[in-house]
């Protein structure tokens, strides 16, 4: 044993042969076992002809292994037609000699059995087959086709032969085969190839089909061990998960404007990160896709390419309802620039959306992505289902580094009633709520960011306006009551304003009233100076006159003094004369 | 193989008749030196000189040979002999060891 396992080196490790197939090959970690047999079983219609016929027509296409197609059930013509309308050009790769088909005709007139036989018909023309284009790849469809008539006891013997037969020849080999029930195929063939089993299945849950891939056994190899889902177009087979990418992931520090500078303003003041998935919630007619346009109307301003998936509304529904509010999407679209796919859920399954999506990004490499609406998509299948998809079509964008923005009719009052809702925010990197306040008789729109992975976000609600131009957000009013949006918050203002003005009156009343008594005071004591400037006046006036008085009074007294004066001296000289 | 060969050519040189001359057109594809088709070769040989009585043509075909025909015919299984005549045509498959069965398809018997 211990011998054994040094003799098992790397090397000796189960080589692949890339089938092609897109999303096969990774699911498979390489493809099929190379030079092996592999059974691919599975119910009629679910797709085993066009999977192994696009294993040769890829691997004659893109691994130069030509290949060769021996059809049981179908002629070469009905095959090569049929395959037309994946365009899968048949004819040339025929002329080419990279594809070699031939039809095997199992009922061919009255047969009778005498003895015993075996399969050596089908050796001989398949080798013929093989060495006529040096094939690598070989498909055997279906095997059922040889059980119907033949003895199957022979046949197991034989089938086993030819399975053997097929390695030494080094061929790679899909064996088609009906399932019966469970993954277990009609004929028990897997019993015989053991290394690896492949089954398709096709089924229909609410009136959507789908088709699933789930690998039985491969044997010394890692594989998916899920079911995966997988879609059959024009381009032939895609199975999801797209997860190609994944690994090459460049993580960036760039950053995306949201097209709404407040916005941008709360979430660092810088926007999204470059690549990050971005969620968008919040209840009907919030304005998620307003939100969304916005992020797409800005970055085709700047040129950089985006495409729009709209489930619910029309390309020319979506221009004209965004021109309402501003954001004109209308020349991007005509410049290219930007791309609207517009599709009803229900038309087509999630499979079908994803890589049609997947086909338009790989084309139109846009670098924002919007899913408008994402819950609409999960309105057919079961949740789990579509989040899982959704999930790893998340991964897929990612890796593309692709800034995708989802929205979701989805609110923390419905994740509280449906917690696997969260599952959705689990896996975006900023979640952005637009939640409705509804008060006084009247809704107006809030919004936040929930979370939003290595940046500082505001953790502020902040009042949400649609307008003419686009869309701005308001600071939300906070009152003794309350946050106040809208008409509510209007009231206050102006409740305030008219406080303010009346105070300003009364500001304004009380100066004047000052003034007035400034005035009245003024007035007072001008006419207080006017009494005593003619009191004084009439003091000064009484003044002069005492003054005359007096003077006249002294000259009086001097004139009556000389009077005597004079009449003494006459009356002495009288005397004298009259002595 | 050689004594394959040997017989085809015997039986073709031994009847050089244009098709359809015979009542017995027969076609046996088989497979070289296989256990069941060395077999059918020889049950087919005594068929033919026990109960057809030279009125046939029999023609011995390696499908390695001449994949071709094999593909024309829509041969798969080996031994497979195609009654080409009489009219319609027939198939029987295996070693021919169950001669009564040949026979009374043959309508010989």
């Amino acid at each position: 044993m211990i011998l054994d396992i040094k003799k098992t080196p790397s090397s000796s490790k189960l080589k692949k042969t890339l089938t092609g197939i897109n999303g096969f090959d990774e699911i498979t970690d390489g493809g099929l076992p190379k030079n092996r047999p592999t059974i691919l079983c599975g119910n009629a219609g679910c797709g085993k002809t066009v999977m192994s016929m696009e294993f040769l027509v890829k691997g004659a296409l893109k691994y130069d292994e030509s290949g060769v197609f021996m059809s049981f059930e179908e002629t070469k013509e009905e095959l090569t037609t049929n395959m037309a309308s994946l365009q899968f050009n048949i004819g040339s790769l025929i002329a080419k000699k990279k594809i070699y088909i031939e039809y095997l005709e199992i009922d061919k007139g009255p047969t009778a059995e005498a003895g015993r036989y075996d399969l050596e018909g089908l050796f001989a023309r398949l080798q013929h087959a093989i060495n006529s284009i040096g094939a690598k790849r070989v498909v055997l469809d279906s095997m059922d086709a040889l059980f119907y008539d033949l003895d199957s006891g022979i046949l197991r013997l034989e089938i086993r032969r030819l399975f053997k037969w097929l390695k030494e020849k080094k061929i790679t080999t899909i064996i088609t085969c009906e399932i019966d029930s469970g993954f277990l195929s009609k004929n028990r063939l897997e019993q015989y190839v053991a290394d690896c089993v492949i089954a398709l299945d096709n089924r229909t849950i609410n009136q959507t089909t789908t088709r699933r891939l789930k690998i039985i056994k491969m044997r010394g190899s890692v594989h998916g061990l899920n079911e995966y889902p997988f879609i059959i177009d024009s381009n032939g087979i895609s199975v999801l998960p797209l997860m190609s990418q994944l690994a090459n992931q460049q993580l960036t520090t760039n950053r995306i404007t949201s097209g709404i500078k407040d916005l941008d303003g709360m979430l660092d003041g810088l926007g999204f990160f470059e690549g990050s998935s971005i969620l968008v919630s919040g209840s009907a007619g919030t304005g998620k896709t307003s939100i969304a346009i916005s992020l797409v109307h800005s970055a085709c301003k700047r040129k950089i390419p985006a495409l729009y998936c709209a489930f619910e509304e029309s390309t020319s529904q979506l221009t004209r309802n965004m021109r309402s509010i501003g954001l004109n999407i209308e020349p991007f679209i005509k410049s290219g620039v930007l791309k609207v796919y517009s599709s009803r859920p229900t038309i087509q399954n999630l499979e079908l959306h994803l890589i049609s999506i997947q086909k338009i990004i790989e084309e139109f490499k846009p670098k924002i992505i919007v899913l408008d609406p994402v819950t609409n998509l999960m309105s057919e299948g079961i949740n789990s289902e579509i989040r899982q998809m959704l999930a790893h079509f998340v991964d897929f964008l990612k890796g593309l580094n692709v800034t995708t923005l989802f929205t979701a009719a989805i609110t923390q009052e419905t994740v509280k009633s449906n917690p696997s809702d969260e599952g959705i925010s689990a896996m975006v990197d900023t979640w952005i709520l637009v939640r409705d306040i509804e008060e006084n008789s009247e809704r107006n729109r809030g919004i936040y960011v929930l979370k939003s992975r290595g940046m500082n976000h505001s953790t502020q609600v902040r009042e949400f306006v649609i307008t003419d131009n686009g869309i701005s957000l308001l600071p939300i009013y906070i009152s003794p009551n309350g946050i106040l949006t809208g008409s509510a918050k209007l009231e206050q203002t102006l409740k305030e304003e008219v406080a303010g003005r009346l105070l300003q009156n009364k500001i304004t009343s009380d100066n004047s009233e000052i003034e007035r008594k400034r005035k009245e005071l003024e007035e007072r004591v001008a006419l207080l100076r006017d009494q005593f400037e003619s009191e004084a006046r009439a003091l000064s006036q009484t003044g002069i006159e005492n003054g005359y008085k007096e003077k006249s009074l002294k000259k009086n007294k001097n004139e009556i003094i000389n009077l005597r004066n004079k009449i003494k001296s006459s009356t002495e000289k009288s005397k004298v004369r009259n002595t | 193989m050689s004594e394959l060969k040997k017989r085809i050519r015997k039986k073709s040189a031994a009847k050089p008749g244009k098709a359809g001359g015979e009542k017995y057109f027969l076609r046996l594809f088989v497979s070289g030196v296989l256990q069941n088709s060395v077999r059918a070769i020889k049950n087919v040989n005594q068929i033919c000189e026990q109960y057809l009585e030279g009125n046939f043509k029999l023609e011995i075909i390696d499908v390695y040979q001449q994949p071709a025909l094999a593909i024309s015919e829509q041969v798969i299984v080996v031994p497979v002999m195609i009654i080409k005549h009489p009219l319609p045509e027939k198939r029987i498959i295996g070693d021919l060891s169950d001669v009564k069965k040949v026979l009374e398809i043959l309508n010989c018997g």
